[in-house]
């Protein structure tokens, strides 16, 4: 008796996160996959008939917007890691017994709503807003200068949201380096930048890649900040998504897009933990 | 003390041939405060030592006596708040750790987790900008030294505590340093292993012919393989000598406490007799100890003498020199020796360590009467 239980105990113990997996996760993904290959319209319902061309017609007609999202992703994916490390790095080496505070602070924005704080960057950014009204009075930048809307603003937004997904995961991996490890570095003649370049920052690749993950895939399916801070011109894959699943209930449309962004989000972290090499990240990890 | 002129450069590659008329370490009136809660709390006062080359040189002392400072000075990990420290008769007070031409090796190894075992040993050697050919020479001589060949792809994660102890060794030494710092390096390693990487170090000393500064708080590790031993406490060397030096005439109550076992007694001197003082206890009972000239009767002094070179005898004995009575309170048997506690009538109790040499039973059993006698010569005054 005593025996079964025990061999059972560690899958009973996963049977409550199973299900809910099973349920809100593997569920929902078989029937969008059956979504995507569906046809028809609202009125008449859909049905399976293997229809690929969903997928074809998702990538021609929102080629643009997909690639664009990428970039947009990649581009505040590399500016928060520019941005994090020095961040974690502080607050790892020199943030002293305040550590916790400093974590806290960095956290504080994020207990408002994700949505009203994009809003509010709205306020700070628009044309006569609290940054631009000064700056054009003073005619340091032309009146018919802009944030709002441009690529920038997007960008300037996904970045400012996903800041924490890349300092807490860096911080962790910094956290962890032995500070005589760093200390063996100098001792065995390497400068500080040269201790940084060859110790610091190979430690705390795990926590970069972990980074990566946490903010590139959410920030290039993203479609609040080009919703609020962006405009026609910085449409995201994400908007397109929502828009043809509420707007037009062309469920179909919808299910393709997302399982084509899901596709290549997952062959580019394959690709990235490959250059990368899994390997000797998982090396440093488990040290 | 003032040889403080530059020494030309000496490219740290030619270590063999770099035998200077400078100690390879010498402190000059170093002090080092550290601040606490805005208070300066004296971690090292005022250090003079001069290190020789080739020395085995062990600083060793309890947690908290500043030793693990003092060699964190050497390494330029921290600067002294007054004075000055040479390595090789040049000044280095205000150089970088990376600048100083000297290896630590620290108490957890601290080995790179991201490299392995060539890349850690290589690491010193590529800062130096040493040709690749050099490099993979002098790493093969090395790893061979410390018996690490074919490790050379293991991660630290893949060895054992000896194994690593030993890249860390090798990732110093491969520099040929004019000094190697060793932090308690067999600390984590358990007996059998530390007593044989003891007798390893020595050995790997004697072959690379660099001078050895290690910091201990275990006095067996120090005797067995310094040359020389400073006993630091509360920021001060006690004594500085020999580890026979150090054992046999230890110069402080400190020094004879924390180096093994002592007997310590105070006792007024009775009367100098050619240069040996007698301290008369009782009627049969007499502490004699060799005592410098300037030692008059009547003075208080502190008498020291070793475990192991004290007789236990049932009945009284007519020898010449120390005889104390007393009665046996602990027997405790250790297989090379029976060690005694002896409680006499100085009011201090007395510890006897008995080679079982030669009797199969005891000497004496719990709550006998005994007498304690040892050679004049075995005594010790203690800070006269």
């Amino acid at each position: 008796m005593n025996r079964v239980k025990r061999t059972l105990a560690p899958y009973l113990l996963v049977l409550p996160g199973g299900l809910w997996l099973l349920l809100f996760f593997v569920v929902p993904m078989v029937t969008m996959l059956s979504l995507s290959l569906q046809q028809g319209d609202i009125i008449n319902g859909y049905r399976f008939t293997g229809h690929w061309q969903n997928y074809v017609d998702a990538i021609t007609d929102y080629r643009v917007q997909m690639i664009r999202s990428l970039v947009y992703g990649l581009v505040t994916t590399v500016a928060l890691i520019v941005m994090s490390f020095p961040i974690a790095y502080w607050i790892a080496f020199h943030g002293g017994k305040r550590k916790s505070t400093y974590l806290f602070l960095l956290l504080l924005p994020f207990f408002v709503s994700f949505v009203l704080r994009t809003i509010s960057w709205r306020q700070i950014l628009t044309d006569d807003g609290m940054l631009l009204h000064p700056l054009k009075e003073a005619g340091l930048v032309s009146s018919g200068f802009h944030i709002l809307g441009t690529s920038y603003a997007v960008i300037f937004g996904l970045i400012y949201n996903f800041l924490p997904f890349m300092v807490l995961p860096i911080y962790v991996a910094l956290e962890r380096i032995d500070p005589r490890v760093v200390e063996a570095a100098r001792d065995l003649y390497a400068a500080p930048m040269t201790a940084f370049r060859r110790v610091v920052f190979p430690l705390a690749l795990p926590g970069v890649f972990a980074g990566v993950l946490m903010t590139f895939v959410p920030a290039s399916s993203d479609y609040v900040n080009s919703a609020v801070l962006g405009s026609s011109e910085t449409t995201m894959i994400g908007q397109v998504v929502q828009a043809q699943a509420l707007a037009n209930s062309n469920y179909p449309m919808a299910s393709a897009l997302s399982f084509f962004l899901m596709a290549v989000l997952l062959s580019g972290i394959l690709l990235y933990a490959r250059a990368l090499g899994t390997e000797d990240v998982m090396n440093a990890a488990a040290r | 003390m003032t040889t403080s002129a530059p020494h030309h450069a000496v490219p740290a590659s030619s270590a063999a041939g770099r035998r200077t008329d400078h100690p390879a370490i010498e402190f000059v009136g170093v002090c080092k405060d550290y601040l606490t809660h805005g208070e300066a709390v004296p971690a090292v006062k005022s250090l003079d030592l001069a290190i020789a080359q080739g020395e085995f040189f062990s600083l060793l002392g309890p947690s908290g006596c500043g030793k693990t400072t003092t060699m964190r000075m050497i390494a330029g990990f921290e600067a002294p708040t007054a004075g000055k420290v040479f390595l090789d008769g040049q000044d280095v007070t205000g150089v970088a750790a990376n600048k100083r031409d000297v290896n630590m090796v620290f108490q957890s190894y601290a080995l790179f987790p991201h490299l392995n075992v060539l890349q850690n040993v290589s690491f010193g050697l590529e800062r130096k900008k040493v040709g690749k050919a050099e490099i993979a020479r002098r790493v093969g001589e090395i790893l061979e030294i410390v018996s690490l060949t074919g490790m050379e792809k293991r991660y630290q994660k893949e060895m054992s505590g000896g194994q690593q102890q030993r890249v860390a060794l090798a990732r110093a030494l491969v520099n040929h340093p004019r000094a190697l710092l060793l932090d308690e390096p067999l600390g984590a390693l358990d007996l059998k292993l530390r007593q044989q990487m003891q007798i390893e170090l020595k050995r790997i000393q004697r072959e690379v012919g660099i001078t050895f500064v290690y910091v201990t708080h275990d006095q067996g590790e120090a005797l067995t393989m310094s040359d020389r031993i400073a006993v630091m406490n509360a920021g001060l060397i006690e004594q500085l000598g020999t580890p026979r030096e150090i054992y046999e005439r230890p110069a402080t109550r400190f020094v004879a406490g924390f180096i093994g076992t002592s007997n310590i007694v105070a006792a007024p001197v009775s009367r100098v007799e050619g240069g040996l003082a007698v301290l008369d206890l009782g009627p049969e009972e007499r502490i004699v100890v060799p005592v410098p000239a300037s030692v008059p009767a009547g003075r208080e002094i502190e008498v020291s003498v070793r475990p192991e070179k004290i007789d236990l005898h049932r009945t009284a004995p007519q020898a010449a020199g120390s005889v104390l009575a007393g009665t046996v309170t602990e027997v405790v048997y250790h297989g090379t020796s029976t060690n005694y506690t002896v409680s006499t009538s100085t009011g201090s109790d007395f510890v006897v360590f008995d080679q079982n040499a030669h009797d199969a039973e005891d000497v004496a059993s719990r709550g006998e009467r005994v007498f304690l006698t040892w050679a004049p010569q075995h005594s010790y005054p203690i800070g006269v």
